[in-house]
């Protein structure tokens, strides 16, 4: 056994070492990417990986004399720890300036506390689960979190006749925080939830539960689902089992009509009045510009979604970091560049907050409608400068 | 496999090859430093094939729901060290009880039957471990994970650093340590009566083997391994996803036995070390479509590495050493 006892001895040694310091790379801005390109969750990857081609193909892939370079991981779908490896690996082997990306919230929770560790900024360009920006000092997010879309909803909906809601959520975490911040809102302006289910994350059969929203006869029906896939099985159940005829509207935050599959989810999903702070059809030069480089980055016909103008944001922030900071990179100035920061986004203005380090911003009222053959949510009013309620609430 | 090598009989002694592997992997802290955030990972992925390998490998017991013990496993140490209890050797004492515990409770269905049978029940019973965890959010996190694991520096001394220096060494003792006991357990009596009831196990009762406690007894022990690997991965990552307990991981897992070669101990760790660093390198070239070309690399290893890696050298060897007697 005299083996052992030398293996563990160097083993110790070798435990004891400390990892070597090293400068990081002259004349580029490094910002890794971890995002989700593979996987039932590929579409996330993509869309903020055009978001940010789109920005570079506008501003182009230099600032403040620095070549910024984007270094891109796949998680493969929800996998913290292969999140947290490719973070690892940015860090200390690509040596990179921010880590950014985060399509979904165990991946940036597992990466969270690196940030700390590591003092490299953190990019959220989606990850929506309010706790995350309370996890470490250096992580800013430029997407939303899904309190701060949905209480709005609960808000247009009671001052808008809408008196009795059933909820039909997807029955995992952020569903059940959407129901909660609807039934929150929704009863406090004097609303009434006749009825909420919760339904299973994976493969559901929407139509038993579209029926007992039915049968409950709500004035509009609340639905919260991932956005992707499963909002087409939803608006499908809810227009075979008549739903729309007798007169029951569909409300809810802006995930189930998301820009990337609403052309897919066709005429059924027109009048469904969804509140959220991206619509490819918002008004604004900024919003012009964004879709005329989306489409010549990324391929005529394609359309951007909120995903996309997170990652837009993102980077976007980072070129801001590098001006200000005149290139000489430095996590803890760049992270009070990022407090406080105002931009004019393709959404509208935003602001991250400089005590939460979350996003501020309109949240709008959209319908859905056909403009110019395409199927949009059209905004038709708004909330300004919403808060994260996850956090102000006590 | 020929007649010779099947009746092989205990032995104690380290083939060449095996002090080279275990220095070779420790060889891996110094040549690869960069690398070492992977290298844990594969060799706690490696830990949970050797624990596959036990039980199918070894007793011919296959499972699709392996995964559930490692995520009791993954869950116990999370949450101890989410509650003040970071104290990473006895969380992994722990983590191998509640394994266990789990295994032991579930053996008395997953080990019944045909294949198919336990195909299917250790299928159900992963699945269903899955939702319990996504239902119990206010205890796991759900959806969102287990996070503000606090785990304390190993041995009081060596704090997990960025580059995964004391993941890696911690990850590789306990590795070998387990090794070392399973490696005492399939040249017992016990470990050949388990590959007698995996050959043949309506014989085994008529040399007076109590096959089902047999079966009972490795179906516990490889919980027990699994939730160790589970453990290391919750406590070297300092989170615990949902993911531990997903279907993928048991799929991919068995992917790697099979990729490896079942029933050598080794296969598993090298089915590891493959996949894991195959999906590594892949994924870097092409991150959007790396998956082709893994599917593309199984397909071509298992025409032409009948029995896995290690079952294919050995059966080189097998012929080589043939030839030379002849």
């Amino acid at each position: 056994m005299s083996n052992m006892k030398t293996i563990a001895a160097v083993a110790c040694a070798g435990a004891a070492l400390l990892p070597a310091a090293s400068a990081r790379a002259e004349g580029t801005i490094k910002v890794g990417l971890v995002a989700e390109f593979s996987g039932p969750f590929a579409g996330y990857g993509k869309q903020i990986q055009n978001g940010i081609k789109a920005y570079m193909k506008q501003h182009g892939d230099t600032v403040a004399g620095k070549k910024v370079e984007l270094v891109l991981k796949d998680t493969t779908g929800p996998s913290p720890e292969i999140a947290k490896r490719l973070a690892q690996d940015l860090i200390t082997h690509d040596k990179v300036d921010f880590i950014a990306g985060f399509g979904l919230t165990p991946n940036a929770l597992a990466v969270a506390p690196l940030a700390t560790q590591a003092k490299t900024p953190m990019i959220i360009m989606n990850a929506a689960s309010s706790i995350i920006t309370t996890k470490s000092p250096y992580v800013a997010r430029f997407s939303m979190t899904l309190p701060q879309v949905t209480e709005p909803i609960a808000l247009w909906s009671a001052k808008n006749g809408i008196k009795k809601v059933f909820t039909i959520v997807s029955d995992y975490a952020p569903g059940i925080d959407a129901e909660n911040a609807f039934l929150k809102s929704f009863s406090a302006q004097g609303g009434q939830v006749v009825g909420s289910v919760r339904v299973p994350l994976r493969n559901p059969d929407f139509a038993p539960f579209v029926q007992r929203a039915k049968d409950a006869k709500p004035d509009a029906v609340f639905i919260f689902v991932p956005a992707g896939e499963q909002g087409i099985a939803f608006v499908k159940a809810f227009t075979e089992r008549g739903l729309q005829k007798a007169g029951i509207k569909l409300i809810g935050p802006g995930d189930v009509v998301d820009d990337d599959v609403l052309e897919a989810m066709g005429e059924p999903t027109l009048g469904i009045i969804t509140t959220h702070h991206y619509s490819a059809a918002h008004d604004s030069p900024e919003n012009a510009a964004f879709r005329k480089a989306y489409a010549e980055a990324n391929g005529e016909g394609t359309r951007p979604n909120f995903m996309a103008v997170a990652g837009y944001d993102g980077i976007a922030a980072i070129y801001e970091v590098a001006k200000k900071l005149e290139g000489k990179m430095d996590a803890d100035r760049a992270m009070e560049v990022i407090k406080g920061m105002k931009l004019t986004s393709p959404r509208g203005p935003i602001q991250i907050d400089p005590e939460t380090r979350d996003i501020v911003q309109t949240v709008y009222v959209r319908r859905v409608e056909r403009v110019k053959g395409g199927l949009y949510n059209v905004e038709f009013d708004k909330f300004p400068d919403v808060k994260d309620p996850g956090k102000t609430a006590p | 496999m020929s007649a010779a090598a099947a009746v092989r009989l205990p032995d104690r002694r380290w083939h060449p090859a095996e002090i080279a592997f275990w220095l070779g992997l420790l060889a891996v802290v110094f040549v690869f430093p960069g690398h070492l955030v992977l290298g844990s990972q594969v060799l706690i992925t490696g830990l949970f094939a050797l624990s596959l390998d036990l039980i199918l490998g070894y007793a011919g017991i296959v499972s699709l729901g392996h995964a559930a013990m490692f995520g009791a496993g993954a869950y116990t140490a999370g949450l101890l060290a989410r509650h003040g209890w970071g104290e990473p050797l006895s969380g992994l004492v722990a983590a191998a009880a509640v394994g266990a515990a789990i295994a032991w409770g579930t053996s008395f269905i997953a080990v019944r039957g045909g294949d198919l049978t336990r195909l299917m029940v250790t299928l159900g019973i992963g699945l269903m471990l899955y939702e319990a965890a996504n239902q119990a959010a206010r205890v796991t996190g759900g959806v969102d994970g287990l996070s503000d694991m606090a785990v304390r520096d190993l041995l009081g001394v060596f704090p997990f650093d960025l580059r995964g220096r004391t993941a890696y060494v911690y990850s590789l003792a306990v590795l070998f340590a387990v090794f070392l006991a399973c490696r005492r357990i399939v040249r017992s009596p016990f470990g050949l009566s388990l590959r007698g009831i995996r050959d043949g196990a309506r014989r085994m009762p008529a040399l007076g083997s109590p096959v089902r406690h047999r079966l009972i007894a490795i179906y516990t022990v490889a919980g027990a391994i699994a939730g160790i690997a589970g453990a290391l991965l919750a406590q070297t990552t300092q989170f615990v996803g949902l993911e531990v307990l997903g279907f993928s991981r048991s799929a991919d897992l068995l992917i790697m036995l099979v990729l490896g070669g079942a029933g050598w101990l080794y296969g598993g760790l090298i089915g590891a070390a493959l996949f894991m660093i195959a999906q590594n390198q892949l994924s870097s070239v092409n991150p959007v479509y790396w998956q082709f070309w893994l599917g593309l690399l199984l397909v071509a290893m298992v025409f032409v590495a009948r029995g896995g890696v290690v079952g294919a050298m050995a059966s080189a060897r097998e012929r080589l050493l043939g030839r030379a007697a002849r």
